[in-house]
């Protein structure tokens, strides 16, 4: 029944007593508003072509051995983003590390029946909130609040674990570690709703058939619901990969901007939306500009990749339950 | 009765309290930064919100008993805000009416949707970059059109994604019975589905003010900063996001504790908004 009551372009065409302004405001209106989809839908293209073109410099010049160089230097003309490709790479590694079981961990008490409905609500409202908070608010927090507060933790590492190579030099305040820290923060928002979303889309009968086999709440999370939600779980984890890759403010405000490329995780570092945030405002050299820009294009391909396959992951799971 | 209950095995039961504690300490850790970032603003920031602060200029770096606050980057703000919702808002709800009202699930609409989703997985730094190229380059300086430009790429999307769900849940009928009473397509959008989702929308456009006036990437190398009140819209602008950033790593106590008390403006214009475009809906959810 409500299949013929969809509205098509015959059953909502203007009865024939009405004027022709009215006729002319109809298809005026539609053009118009085909026009506003139209200029929406060219800005990811129009953001490309331009980026592209003003990076096309340092394309010429670098081609792709700008990946793999380390050196940047605005004096000398000499551009190589592996410092900061490798900065954004292991913070946003880091912070999936710690953001992973976190925000699944709040998807699962906010979703499964292990606390009152009355609660649920609240925690995944505050959790929530954090995302809401201004990113460069976060890092503010982080320079002046949460790394003084975990100075001691970093010494810890130093002193009882040196011998490894990811905590082997003397730290000194910002890092890597504290960069992951502070985007690890800044991603449980978005696996904890994300993964709450998949766990509620999975169908009930699945644990009411747990819970007649005999298993506790417990078990029929680990052994039902999770499996279930895996695929979900992992889109949740590539879409905050994608928030985490492109977090400029909070980063800079702890990473230590500093050029270079250093197996300690208590090093200072640096990634790509710090150095365009940094830069970009003295940049002046086309080559120059065209360096930070290819860094752009770069950092907006991965990005758009990482939540394509989100995007994939979490589709097929939502459809199929 | 008795008979028919049987304890859990120990090893269930160790499970099961493993699992418990385990899984509300991780969610316990994901609150505390929330309370202490919340309790770290108020307690710093506050002190620090005196009139002068609403009223002034910043003060030179270093110099003490001069009048010091953080009045031009209130005003960036709001101008880049409002000129950030100047073009988006028109341009996202029109796009939305175009995907819900005539496009469907046309092929055309479905790409349309796809590259609106696109753009809001764009990093806020590389719409930056785009107004950057596009507005700075060629008029050869930063200006506050440019920051305004910038956040209203970051707006679109939120407004066009959030307005086509608003759209979608205006109830057929109501197209039809406006149809059915010789209404067009332009009537029967602006008068009877507009009106109907009018909350929804003004929701959606709150979150996205929200989202614009606390982002800081777009406006860093776009809007830049200015220690003086705005001079027209194609001079650098000052504002409450960049004002925190810049004065957060400035070695000078006075401009730290200016950017604490900034960020308790901005979380508090922030929640404000946010709040408001809650009540908004819930307004709507109790009269229906």
């Amino acid at each position: 029944m409500t299949e013929a009551l969809e509205p098509t372009q015959s059953n909502l065409s203007p009865v024939p007593t009405e004027s022709w302004i009215s006729q002319f405001g109809d298809s005026g209106f539609r053009g118009i508003s085909f026009l506003a989809a139209l200029l929406t839908a060219s800005i990811p293209f129009w953001m490309c072509v331009l980026i592209f073109k003003d990076a096309r410099p340092a394309i010429a010049k670098f081609g792709l051995a700008f990946l793999w160089t380390q050196e940047w230097n605005i004096d000398q003309n000499l551009f190589g983003a592996l410092p900061y490709i490798y900065g954004t790479l292991v913070s946003s590694a880091i912070a999936l590390l710690l953001a992973l079981p976190i925000g699944v961990a709040v998807a699962i008490i906010t979703s499964e029946k292990v606390l009152p409905e009355g609660l649920q609500t609240p925690i995944a409202f505050l959790v929530e909130l954090i995302a809401a908070i201004p990113s460069v608010i976060v890092g503010l927090w982080g320079r002046f609040i949460l790394i003084p507060a975990l100075e001691p933790f970093q010494q810890f590492l130093y002193s009882h674990f040196k011998w490894l190579p990811i905590f082997n030099t003397q730290p000194f305040g910002p890092s890597m570690l504290m960069a992951g820290v502070v985007l690890a923060i800044m991603i449980v928002p978005t696996i904890a709703a994300i993964s709450r979303e998949v766990f509620m889309a999975i169908s009930q009968d699945l644990r009411n058939g747990a819970f007649a086999l005999g298993a506790t709440q417990w078990e029929s999370i680990v052994f039902i619901t999770l499996p279930a939600a895996i695929s979900g779980i992992f889109g949740a984890a590539s879409l905050a990969l994608g928030r985490a890759l492109g977090e400029t403010m909070a980063v800079t405000m702890v990473i230590g901007n500093v050029n270079e490329i250093s197996t300690s995780l208590l090093n200072p570092g640096n990634s790509i939306p710090a150095l365009l945030a940094n830069q970009f405002g003295e940049a002046s050299d086309p080559l120059h500009v065209g360096a930070l820009m290819y860094l752009a294009l770069l950092l907006f391909l991965v990005t758009l990749a990482v939540n394509a396959i989100a995007a994939v992951l979490v589709r097929t799971l939502t459809r199929n339950a | 009765m008795s008979d028919l209950y049987a304890p859990l095995p120990p090893s269930k039961k160790l499970f099961n309290f493993a699992l418990s504690v385990t899984t509300f300490s991780l969610s316990a850790l994901a609150l505390i930064p929330l309370l202490a970032m919340l309790w770290a603003i108020l307690s710093k920031g506050i002190p620090h919100l005196t009139w002068d602060v609403f009223t002034q200029l910043p003060a030179p770096a270093g110099m003490k008993d001069v009048p010091s606050g953080f009045a031009n980057a209130i005003i960036g703000t709001v101008v880049m805000v409002a000129i950030a919702a100047g073009l988006s808002l028109p341009l996202g709800i029109l796009t939305a009416i175009y995907l819900t009202e005539f496009g469907k699930n046309s092929t055309f609409a479905s790409g349309v949707r796809m590259l609106v989703t696109i753009l809001s997985a764009a990093p806020s730094i590389v719409v930056g970059v785009f107004a950057y190229a596009i507005i700075v380059l060629p008029l050869k300086g930063f200006s506050a059109l440019a920051g305004g430009f910038a956040l209203s790429v970051i707006m679109l999307p939120i407004v066009t994604l959030a307005t086509e769900e608003s759209l979608k849940l205006v109830p057929n009928a109501q197209r039809l019975a406006s149809a059915a009473l010789g209404a067009g397509y332009a009537r029967t959008t602006l008068r009877i589905v507009l009106a109907r989702a009018f909350p929804g929308i003004l929701t959606s456009s709150l979150l996205a003010i929200a989202r614009a006036a606390g982002e800081t990437a777009p406006l860093i190398f776009t809007a830049l900063f200015s220690q003086n009140w705005l001079e027209g819209l194609l001079g650098p602008s000052a504002s409450l996001s960049v004002l925190i950033f810049n004065y957060a790593n400035s070695p000078f106590v006075d401009q730290n504790n200016l950017a604490w008390a900034a960020a308790v403006m901005l979380v508090g214009i922030v929640v404000f908004t946010n709040l408001l475009a809650r009540w908004v809906t819930r307004n709507r959810r109790t009269t229906h």
